[in-house]
C-alpha cells in the first residue's frame, strides 16, 4: 500500500495531492529559507493564523451571494486578504510602537485566530457549519477532496515555485546581507514585501493540505534542517527545497496509504525526522561532531596550558590539566615533569616566545592574526622564518614576565 | 439586564474563570514580553495538546490531574527541547521554537487520530477554543447561593482550580519580584549579584506553563496565547514603570475577559440572533482591540531608549 | 634554548600574592566556538590601585572580565577574589557592564536601577526603607545625577546612562570595582565625573579595574596596566608595562610607530 502510494498508484486525486504537496513543500522550503536567514522564521506563524478570519468571511460572503461557500479558490482568496492585513498590522506594531517583533507576531496570531474562531461559531449558528468543512483548514484534510480542489493546489504549488525561481537572486541577496543589497541599489523593502507575499502564497496553498496551524512547520523545519549541511546560502536554499519537497511527498503518500493518518501532521513528522537526523549526524554543525570537537579542543587547551605552566615553573591548579598531563606521560604521579614533559614544555614556551616576536612585528601581521594560543607556529611560518625569529630571541628584550 | 437568579448560575462562574485565567496568563506574560520570549506562550499552548493526549493514553480517562500533569510535562519537555536545539544546533530561538511546537502538535494530532476517543470529549477543536460557556453552576439559585455550603460544593471544579493557579502565579511573581526585575533588565549584572538567572528563567517559564495548562483546561489555548501577549503589550503603551505595567495588564486582562464573555453571550442576541458565539475567541478579539487602541493612543507607545546592541 | 623548571619556593610566593590580591586569575581560557578569545591568562590585581585592561578590539578584554565574574563559562582557569572562591565573595564585587548590553527601553526609573545595587542587602523580599532610598540618592549625587532620579531610563543620554550604572555599583558598597568600557561613547563631562568618582574610590582604599580602550589617557588615569591580546602581553605599573615594546606586541601592526612612541613617552 505504501509503495503504491509512493509510486502514485492510489488514484488520480491522491496522485495530484502528492504532486501538489511535493511542489508546495519545495516552494515552502525555499521561501522558508529566506525567512530563516532573515531571522524572521516565526513571522510565518502570524501569517498562517491570520488566514482564518479571511476564510470564514469569504465563506459567509459567498454563501450570502448565493454561491457555493466551499469554493476553494474563493476561500483561498479570502485567506490571502486577511493574511495580508495581519502582516500589515504586525509591521505597523513593530514600526510605530515600542513592541518587539516577537510580541507583534504573538498579538496578531492570537487575535486574528480568536476572531476567526468567533466567525467559525457564527457560521455554525447559521446552520451551515458542518457542511462547510471549514475545520479542515485548521489541520488540513485531503480526504474526500474534490478533483478541482486538488487541481487548485497542484497549480498553486507550481505557481509559487515559479515565482520563487524568478525572484531567487535578489531574494537570496537580501536574505543574506540586507545592507549590502541596499548598497547595491536593490529595493530591500520591496523585496521584503515580495518575500512576505511568497510566504502568504505558500501558506494559502498549503491551508487545505496541512492546515493553518502546521503550515509553519513546512516553512521553518526544512530551512533549519538544510542549514546543518552547508555554510553556503545558495546551497541552503536548494537543500531546503529538496528536504521540504521530499518530506511533503513522502508524508502525503504515507497519509494516503492508510486511514487515520492525517496529511498535515504526517508531513510535519517526516520533516522533523529529517531535522533530527541532521541535528545529530551532520558532519560539521551536527551535535555529535560538535561535542567531539569541543572535547578535543578542551583537552588541547588544558595540555598546552599545562605545558606552559611547567615550563615557567608555575603551579597547576586544575585537576583536569594534571590528569591529562599524567595520561600523556608528561608528568609523574607526584606532579613532577618527566624528561619528555620537560622537552615538550620548553618547546611550548619557545613557541610562545616566537609567537610574541611574530605578533610584535608588522611584517608578520597576517600570520599573527592566526594566533589563538593553540596553533603550532610551524603551520604559519616557514622554517627559514622561524630560524630568523630564533635569532632575534637571542636579543636582550624580555617582555613576558 | 439580568438578575441574580440568572446571572449567578449561568454567567458568574464562567466569567470568574475567564478573569482568573486571563490574569494568571497576563502576569508572567509581562516578563516574557520584556525578555523577548513572548512566543514561549504560543509554543506552550501548542504542546499542551500532545501532553493531554499522552496523559489520556496512559491513564485511560479524562480526569483533571493526569491531564494537567501531562500538559505541564509536555510544556517542560518543549522548553527543554527548544533550549537544546537552540544551543546544540546554534539555531535562532524563533526557528527552534517553530520546529519544536509544530512537531509536538503534529504528534498530538496524530496520536489523537490513532486513538479511539469517541467515548470521551477530547478533540482538537475543544483544545483550541475550550468550553468556557459550559462551566455553569446549576445548583445556584441566586446571590444567596454564594453563602450556601451545599450549593458551593457543586461549583464547577475549574473555578477553585483556576483560582488556586492564580494564587500560585501571584506568589511566584511576588516572591521573586526583585530578582525577576533585575535579571530581566540586566542579566549579566544579575549573575554578578549571585542571582541564578538560568534557574529563575526556567522557573518563570514553568510558572507560565502551569498557568497555560490550567487556563487551557477551562478556556482553550487561543485565549492563553492572547492573554500572554495582548494585555502586557497594551500595558506597555500606558506606562514607563514595571509596577504600573503589571497593574495595567491585570486591568486589561479583566476587561477582556468580562467584555469578551458578555459580547459572546449577548452580542448575537442584540444583533437579532439566538445563539452565543465562542467566548474564548471573543475574549481574544477584545484583547486585540484593546491593544490596537493603546498602540494608537497610549501615552508611552513609542520607544524611549536607544535600542539595545549599539 | 632550555627553560628552568619549577622550584617550590617560587610557588609559595605566588600563593601569598594570590591570597592578598583582590582579583587573581590563573590559566583562564575562554572560547566562543573553537577559537580562544582569551588563552591561558594570568592576572594578579594589586589592592587599592587603579588598573586598566587594554588591548586592541577583539583582544578578549571584556570576555576575560565576564569569565572572571562567572557571566560566561571558561574552558579552564581558576579565579580567586581576595584569596577565596568567587561565590563566597560576591558581596565584595561591583560590576559595571557595557552600557549597550541592556535594553534601555525597560520600564523603570533611574532610582530603581540604583536600588538594584542594594539587592544583596535587601534580599528577595526585604522592604525598601527610607534609608535605602537615601543611600541610592547619595550614590546618584556622587555621579552628578541626583536631579534625574525620577526619570525613565530611556530618556537619558549615553553618558547619563553610564553614570547611572556607576551609581548602581556604588550602591553595592563593594571593595573591588570592575568596569567594562565605562568611557566608550560618553561625553567629556561624564568622563571627568566618572574618573573623579573612581579616584575617590581609590582614596577610600578600594580596588578599581577598568576595561579601557583609549591609550591616550592611560598614563593620566591609571596606576597599573594589563595588556592583553588573547594572551597576557604585559602586566605591571604604567611605567613598567606601558611601553613601546609591549604596545607593539599587543597591537601588532595596528598602531603606527610614531603613535606608539608618543604614547610611551607621555
Amino acid at each position: 500500500m505504501l509503495l503504491d502510494a509512493l509510486l502514485l498508484q492510489l488514484g488520480y486525486n491522491a496522485t495530484l495531492v502528492a504532486i501538489g504537496a511535493a511542489l508546495l513543500g519545495t516552494a515552502a522550503g525555499i521561501t522558508g529559507t529566506f525567512l530563516f536567514l532573515r531571522k524572521r522564521a516565526l513571522v510565518s506563524d502570524a501569517v498562517s493564523h491570520a488566514t482564518l478570519p479571511g476564510v470564514c468571511i469569504a465563506f459567509l460572503l459567498m454563501a450570502a451571494f448565493g454561491a457555493d461557500g466551499r469554493n476553494l479558490a474563493g476561500l483561498l482568496l479570502g485567506s490571502a486578504v486577511s493574511a495580508g492585513i495581519g502582516l500589515w498590522c504586525m509591521n505597523w506594531l513593530t514600526r510605530n510602537t515600542r513592541l518587539a517583533e516577537d510580541a507583534a507576531i504573538g498579538a496578531v496570531l492570537s487575535v486574528f485566530f480568536g476572531f476567526g474562531i468567533v466567525l467559525l461559531t457564527v457560521i455554525q449558528i447559521l446552520g451551515v457549519g458542518r457542511q462547510a468543512g471549514l475545520e479542515g483548514f485548521l489541520l488540513g484534510s485531503t480526504a474526500g477532496m474534490l478533483y478541482s480542489d486538488a487541481l487548485v493546489i497542484a497549480g498553486g504549488g507550481a505557481l509559487s515555485l515559479l515565482m520563487i525561481l524568478l525572484t531567487r537572486r535578489p531574494m537570496t541577496l537580501v536574505a543574506f546581507d540586507p545592507e549590502y543589497a541596499a548598497a547595491r541599489g536593490l529595493p530591500v523593502e520591496r523585496i521584503d514585501m515580495l518575500m512576505m507575499g511568497l510566504v502568504m502564497a505558500v501558506t494559502v496553498v498549503g491551508l487545505k493540505i496541512v492546515g493553518l496551524i502546521l503550515i509553519v512547520a513546512l516553512l521553518i523545519i526544512p530551512a533549519v534542517t538544510a542549514r546543518f549541511w552547508t555554510e553556503r546560502s545558495d546551497h541552503v536554499v536548494l537543500l531546503a527545497g529538496l528536504f521540504g519537497g521530499l518530506a511533503s511527498y513522502v508524508g502525503a503518500a504515507l497519509s494516503a496509504s492508510a486511514p487515520n493518518l492525517p496529511t498535515g501532521p504526517i508531513i510535519v513528522l517526516v520533516s522533523f525526522g529529517f531535522f533530527a537526523l541532521s541535528l545529530f549526524l551532520a558532519p560539521n554543525r551536527g551535535v555529535l561532531a560538535a561535542v567531539m570537537r569541543h572535547m578535543r579542543f578542551q583537552r588541547r587547551v588544558h595540555l598546552r596550558q599545562g605545558l606552559l605552566a611547567l615550563a615557567q615553573g608555575q603551579a597547576i591548579y586544575e585537576s583536569l590539566t594534571l590528569r591529562l598531563l599524567r595520561r600523556a606521560g608528561l608528568v609523574r604521579a607526584d606532579g613532577v615533569a618527566t624528561e619528555r614533559g620537560k622537552a615538550r614544555a620548553s618547546k611550548a614556551l619557545r613557541d610562545e616566545r616566537r609567537w610574541e616576536i611574530v605578533r610584535g612585528d608588522m611584517a608578520h601581521e597576517a600570520a599573527a592574526a592566526l594566533y589563538d594560543g593553540l596553533r603550532d607556529i610551524e603551520t604559519v611560518l616557514t622554517q627559514d622564518q622561524i630560524v630568523e625569529i630564533d635569532r632575534r630571541i637571542g636579543g636582550p628584550r624580555e617582555v613576558l614576565s | 439586564m439580568m438578575n441574580g437568579e440568572e446571572f449567578v448560575p449561568l454567567s458568574l462562574t464562567p466569567m470568574l474563570i475567564g478573569i482568573f485565567a486571563a490574569i494568571a496568563c497576563a502576569l508572567p506574560g509581562n516578563f516574557l514580553l520584556l525578555r523577548r520570549q513572548a512566543l514561549i506562550g504560543d509554543a506552550i499552548s501548542h504542546v499542551v495538546l500532545p501532553g493531554i493526549v499522552v496523559a489520556f493514553l496512559i491513564s485511560g480517562a479524562i480526569t483533571a490531574w493526569p491531564m494537567m500533569l501531562g500538559a505541564a510535562g509536555a510544556a517542560v519537555v518543549a522548553v527543554m527541547l527548544i533550549e537544546a536545539i537552540r544551543r546544540l544546533g546554534k539555531i535562532e530561538p524563533g526557528a527552534a521554537m517553530g520546529v519544536v511546537f509544530t512537531t509536538m502538535f503534529a504528534g498530538g494530532v496524530l496520536l489523537l487520530e490513532q486513538t479511539d476517543t469517541s467515548t470521551v470529549h477530547l478533540d482538537v477543536e475543544h483544545a483550541l477554543y475550550g468550553n468556557l460557556e459550559s462551566l455553569i453552576w446549576l445548583d445556584a439559585v441566586g446571590w444567596s447561593s454564594l453563602l450556601d455550603p451545599e450549593a458551593l460544593r457543586h461549583l464547577p471544579v475549574e473555578l477553585p482550580r483556576m483560582a488556586l493557579t492564580l494564587v500560585g502565579v501571584c506568589l511566584f511573581i511576588a516572591l521573586f519580584w526583585r530578582a525577576l526585575k533585575i535579571s530581566t533588565f540586566d542579566e549579566g549584572f544579575a549573575r554578578t549579584m549571585g542571582i541564578r538567572t538560568n534557574a529563575l528563567g526556567l522557573g518563570l517559564v514553568i510558572t507560565a506553563a502551569v498557568a497555560a495548562v490550567a487556563a487551557f483546561d477551562a478556556v482553550g489555548s487561543i485565549i492563553v496565547i492572547a492573554m500572554f501577549i495582548c494585555p502586557p503589550a497594551a500595558a506597555r503603551m500606558m506606562t514607563n514603570r514595571l509596577e504600573g505595567q503589571i497593574a495595567w495588564s491585570v486591568g486589561f486582562a479583566m476587561v477582556s475577559a468580562v467584555l469578551g464573555y458578555v459580547l459572546a453571550g449577548y452580542g448575537p442576541l442584540w444583533m437579532g440572533g439566538s445563539d452565543a458565539v465562542s467566548a474564548a475567541g471573543m475574549i481574544a478579539t477584545v484583547s486585540g482591540v484593546i491593544l490596537a487602541i493603546s498602540a494608537k493612543f497610549g501615552p508611552c507607545r513609542s520607544r524611549a531608549g536607544a535600542p539595545a546592541g549599539i | 634554548m632550555t627553560v628552568e623548571l619549577a622550584n617550590t619556593c617560587e610557588t609559595q610566593d605566588q600563593d601569598a600574592l594570590i591570597a592578598q590580591s583582590p582579583l587573581s586569575i590563573r590559566g583562564l581560557t575562554v572560547s566562543y566556538g573553537e577559537k580562544p578569545a582569551v588563552f591561558s591568562v594570568d592576572m594578579t590585581v594589586k589592592p587599592g590601585q587603579m588598573t586598566a585592561i587594554i588591548g586592541p578590539n577583539g583582544a578578549g578584554k571584556s570576555t576575560m572580565l565576564k569569565a572572571a565574574l562567572g557571566i560566561v563559562p571558561p574552558v579552564s582557569g581558576r579565579v580567586q577574589v581576595f584569596g577565596r572562591a568567587l561565590d563566597e565573595q560576591r558581596a565584595r564585587i561591583a560590576y559595571v557592564p557595557q552600557r549597550a548590553s541592556v535594553d534601555w527601553d525597560f520600564p523603570t526609573r533611574v532610582i530603581d536601577v540604583v536600588l538594584m545595587g542594594l539587592y544583596r542587602e535587601l534580599g528577595l523580599l526585604g522592604r525598601i526603607k527610607a534609608s535605602h532610598r537615601a543611600k541610592a540618592m547619595d550614590c546618584l549625587d556622587r555621579v552628578g545625577m541626583g536631579d534625574f532620579a525620577e526619570r525613565q531610563i530611556g530618556q537619558l543620554s549615553g553618558g547619563q546612562q553610564q553614570r547611572v550604572f556607576l551609581a548602581r555599583a556604588l550602591a553595592q558598597g563593594a571593595d573591588l570595582y570592575l568596569l567594562d568600557e565605562p568611557f566608550a561613547g560618553v561625553d567629556a563631562a561624564t568622563e571627568k565625573a566618572i574618573i573623579s568618582v573612581l579616584k575617590s574610590l581609590r582614596e577610600a582604599g578600594k580596588t578599581v579595574v577598568v576595561v579601557h580602550h583609549d591609550l591616550a589617557t592611560v598614563t593620566e588615569y591609571f596606576d597599573n596596566v594589563f595588556l592583553i591580546n588573547t594572551r597576557r602581553v604585559a602586566e605591571g605599573t604604567v611605567a613598567e608595562a606601558f611601553t613601546e615594546a609591549t604596545l607593539q606586541v599587543a597591537y601588532g601592526g595596528r598602531l603606527a610607530t610614531t603613535q606608539v612612541d608618543q604614547l610611551a613617552r607621555a
